[in-house]
């Protein structure tokens, strides 16, 4: 039997903009209790709000990012419920004209290049925070009141969890390419919800769908993923079908826990929001937007294979994150070889982001020394091998690499007295060897430098060892 | 001579030439009300020591020669649902009881640097929400003039005040005749402005796309005066217009006009719908006479129709009831005001505190709208109404394109007697029946005393486009200048 998945998402992002959505309050995260606070964002009676422009110039950026129809007149609906961490009793929130309609997002599958489309993204405001105490007690942080969000609500269009999870990625890369939101699932700026069901091909049922709320990480989500989509084929093969339910991922246990049944709909009660005037946005200031827009992933991507001659490969690698893409763009100011910035970025730098699970601008290497390093390498003023030790060294003290060298010794003994004398006592040392490699034995010569670069403590120059070597063993 | 009875603009200009103090003036006012306020029960809080602080510090900058403001030294009543740093503003609502605001409203910062003195927050309906100020936690307001009868609502605080010379101008709002209606029973001159061009920050909203903040004063120039004060654009609202046809100027009308000339060539119309079965016939005998000394003096009356007016009370009530079911919800016993003692749950907490510390008619308010904007029934009331609404707009519209002003009366029937119609809310709510329609269309609109029916007094409603309000005013001018020269 053959059974087809079926995702969409509902992502929630916050803005980064300085202030928040309708006050002068900032937008900084966290904060004591209850400090980032004013008549506004704590809906005091009498208080009204007012749009901050900003949040609308983010929302059209990433709508315009994502390939999405801006509509220039719009407006802001209140979404009416009751809840503690909502202080006016509504939301501020769009209804039936989002700011940014339709719109996709390219995924690499293996039947090739996908797209997903997206429904919409409108904005609206954030809600307070709740934490429930051991003694039973609720407080409320409305810090996060007010806060500028983006709700971005795809078509359900995806098929696998590998494929909402590159979905996800592209997403995450590309809001913070254009510099809206910083992206942080851990401290909430980006929220994703899952709906899923399953279709079985051949008979056409269907499963109810499944919301998935709680997911602290795209790994999470995947998992959750997976789960649900195991959880309903199972009841699907036993004749049975899911609930029409929302439910939590719990991380530690491994599996989604029902939260609640979706059995009437939620009446929101949405009107117009008489607080503000109609919005109509100039089509000048839009394409201002668009023609400021931060350059995109892919449009970087094609710029790197380009003008730094870099294989598709390194190119995609370098530029899925902006600041490693930026990282790379700096050092190249410090050393004027792409290929060999390319290389190192890809081989040595990575493989340290990727041992200590962090991101290039959370380590102590900066551009400055990583391309002063690369240069004294290329001038042989050390080997490659001690080049590799200096990076480790920079990595964990932060240190200039001129400054590890002249500290720890380290440079390359390219003095041609120096080094005879050098080879002259390893040969002295190991005349079995000379002897082998008079014999036709070429792994002798192998040995010998290695010997060679062990009485140097690595700093002899290989190059001129080699060439010396062969000579002063031919000499005797 | 008691300077109470002063109108403001005199008060202000002895004031200014130093023959009082405003301390004298506020201490005049304060034992007015301490002699009245038994018998009329206009205000819900007093601010005398704040008041009497701060007359003396406007003392003192006259005495130093320094500038003053435009409402320097003078007693002013702010209804009280506009709110007051550190001054508590309950709404008429046992909700908001105890709540003292930490930040001041637009229009009382701008009182406050005009150099007003703000005397106390004045009595009103619930949230703004009744015709007659008898839905007020903090019991009725009487009419000064007859004190068996209502002095109308929701601002019967302020216009009760006036009358009675307990303020010499007070602020109120108009959501659909709130100012203009207990103005007419109180016999004093109250200004709905357009909206937009007075802030609403710090009005606590009851149906957010009709409040207005407003004025009451004893004569049009004083209304002028207090308006002049407190118009213009306030980047804090987002409705508030930009715009400097959106600021009223005093000195645009100097007492050297003569009245007369205000009226010559204006052009007024008539709606012919704008009467019903139980209009009182002895109102409209007064309002005829007003209209005939209207073109005694100049002015070229016609009939005109606006057909849509007719649905104008039943768009009014679906539309202002769903507003008000949504700026009510912040009133939920969480963060501030009233919370129930007893409760289990969060729903409990939300129910409890508002079936406690909400009216009957606030409530009813809140259940009318919540149904009009629900799923299934928001198309057939909500949106239909938004529709009616866009109707009457444009049949004002149409009409202000050949005429400068329309005339009605303000109410259809005359101050009735407390408790008489708060068991009946269908009858209270067909006083609005000439007032909403102004609301609904964003309007100015004025209501200046006409005449008098056994000793009660009747309002003439002189209604101008959005943003027109210099003509209401010239009207209000010339037809007062009228009425004081006899004719």
């Amino acid at each position: 039997m053959a059974y087809k998945t079926i995702i969409g998402l509902e992502i929630h992002t916050e803005l980064m903009t300085k202030t928040k959505m309708f006050c002068s309050c900032t937008n900084a995260f966290g904060g004591e209790a209850n400090t980032h606070c004013c008549p506004v964002c704590i809906g005091l009676p009498g208080a009204l709000p007012v749009i901050n422009k900003t949040a609308i110039e983010y929302a059209i950026r990433a709508g315009i990012a994502l390939n999405c129809k801006i509509n220039t007149h719009t407006r802001m609906d209140r979404k009416n419920y009751f809840y503690s961490d909502l202080v006016k009793g509504y939301q501020i929130s769009q209804d039936d004209i989002p700011l940014c309609e339709g719109g996709h997002i390219e995924i690499e599958t293996e039947e090739g290049t996908k797209k997903v489309h997206l429904e919409r993204i409108h904005i609206e405001e954030d809600t307070g925070k709740q934490t429930h105490t051991t003694e039973g007690d609720t407080l409320i942080d409305y810090n996060r009141a007010g806060v500028p969000l983006i709700e971005i609500v795809t078509k359900p269009e995806m098929n696998t969890p590998e494929e909402a999870r590159q979905f996800l990625e592209n997403l995450r890369s590309t809001l913070k390419y254009i510099e809206v939101s910083d992206c942080k699932m851990e401290e909430g700026s980006l929220r994703c919800d899952v709906n899923i069901n399953i279709v079985d091909s051949e008979t056409g049922n269907k499963t109810n769908i499944t919301e998935i709320k709680n997911l602290n990480s795209f790994r999470g989500a995947v998992k959750a993923m997976e789960y649900e989509e195991k959880r309903h084929i199972e009841l699907l093969q036993k004749g049975e079908n899911t609930v029409k339910e929302t439910r939590r991922w719990d991380e530690v246990k491994g599996e989604t826990i029902s939260m609640r049944a979706k059995g009437t709909v939620a009446d929101y009660r949405y009107a117009p929001d008489g607080d503000f005037a109609e919005i109509v946005l100039e089509d000048s200031w839009v394409d201002e937007i668009k023609n400021n827009l931060p350059e995109l992933p892919h449009h970087k991507k094609e710029r790197f294979i380009k003008d730094y001659d870099l294989s598709e490969y390194d190119a995609g690698v370098l530029t899925a994150s902006k600041d490693l893409a930026t990282f790379f763009e700096e050092t190249i100011k410090y050393i004027d070889d792409s290929k060999l910035v390319s290389n190192w970025i890809m081989g040595d730098v990575l493989r340290r982001l990727k041992d200590e699970e962090i991101e290039i601008q959370d380590t102590k290497l900066t551009p400055k020394s990583l391309g002063d390093l690369i240069k004294i390498v290329k001038d042989g003023k050390i080997n490659n091998n001690t080049g590799k030790k200096v990076l480790k060294e920079i990595f964990d003290t932060g240190k200039e690499p001129e400054t590890i060298i002249k500290e720890q010794e380290l440079v390359q003994i390219s003095d041609e007295g120096a080094l005879k004398e050098i080879v002259s006592k390893v040969l002295d040392e190991n005349e079995q060897s000379i002897i082998d490699y008079k014999n036709g034995k070429d792994r002798a010569i192998g040995f010998l430098v290695g010997q060679i670069m062990k009485a140097s403590k690595g700093k002899a120059n290989p190059q001129m060892v080699n060439k010396m070597l062969i000579e002063m063993i031919n000499e005797r | 001579m008691d300077i109470t009875k002063l109108s403001a603009f005199e008060m202000r200009k002895k004031i200014s030439k130093k023959e009082i103090s405003s301390k004298e003036l506020v201490t005049a006012h304060f034992n007015r009300i301490e002699e009245v306020e038994k018998n009329i029960n206009a205000f819900i809080t007093l601010n005398k020591e704040e008041a009497l602080k701060t007359a003396e510090k406007v003392d003192e900058k006259i005495k130093n020669g320094e500038q003053i403001g435009l409402l320097a030294g003078l007693p002013i009543g702010v209804k009280d649902n506009i709110v007051t740093k550190d001054l508590r503003t309950t709404c008429g609502s046992k909700m908001l009881e105890n709540f003292i605001p930490p930040y001041d409203a637009t229009v009382v910062t701008r009182i406050k640097e005009a150099d007003g003195i703000i005397m106390g927050k004045t009595n009103m309906d619930e949230f703004a929400m009744g015709s007659s100020t008898e839905t007020s936690y903090f019991g009725p307001t009487k009419n000064p003039i007859d004190t068996e009868r209502v002095p109308g609502g929701s601002s019967g605080g302020s216009a009760a005040a006036v009358k009675s010379g307990e303020v010499a101008l007070a602020l109120g709002t108009d959501t659909g005749g709130s100012i203009r209606q207990p103005a007419s029973y109180c016999d004093v001159v109250g200004i709905k402005p357009s909206y937009g061009i007075v802030s609403r920050y710090g009005a606590v909203s009851m149906a957010n796309t009709l409040d207005q903040v407003g004025v009451f004063g004893r004569d049009v120039r004083d209304a002028v005066f207090m308006l002049s004060a407190i118009t213009g654009y306030d980047k804090k609202d987002s409705t508030s217009f930009n715009n400097p046809e959106g600021t009223i100027i005093f000195g645009s009308f100097p007492e050297e006009i003569d009245y007369k000339d205000y009226l010559k060539g204006m052009k007024i119309g008539l709606p012919r719908e704008f009467t019903y079965e139980g209009m009182d016939p002895r109102i409209n005998e007064e309002i005829t006479k007003s209209i005939k000394m209207f073109e005694s003096l100049g002015a070229e009356i016609e009939e005109i129709s606006l057909p849509h007016i007719e649905y104008g009370l039943a768009a009014y009530y679906i539309i202002s009831t769903s507003e008000i079911s949504s700026n009510l919800a912040r009133f939920d016993g969480v963060k501030y005001g009233y919370r129930a003692k007893e409760y289990n749950t969060l729903d409990e907490l939300y129910i409890n505190s508002r079936t406690e510390a909400f009216g009957e008619e606030v409530k009813r308010r809140i259940m009318l709208g919540t149904y009009s904007l629900s799923r299934g029934y928001a198309d057939d009331h909500y949106k239909k109404a938004l529709k009616v609404r866009t109707l009457i707009k444009n049949d004002f519209d149409k009409a202000f394109s050949k005429y400068d002003i329309i005339l009605s009366p303000t109410c259809p029937v005359l101050p009735f007697k407390l408790g008489e119609k708060v068991n009946d809310p269908l009858a209270m709510y067909m006083g609005d029946l000439f007032t909403v329609p102004v609301n609904l269309a964003g309007l100015c609109s004025m209501s200046i005393p006409c005449g008098y029916v056994e000793g009660l007094p009747v309002g003439l409603q002189i209604i101008g486009n959005r943003l027109k309000e210099a003509n209401i005013i010239k009207a209000g001018l010339g037809f007062e200048g009228g009425v004081k020269n006899g004719l």
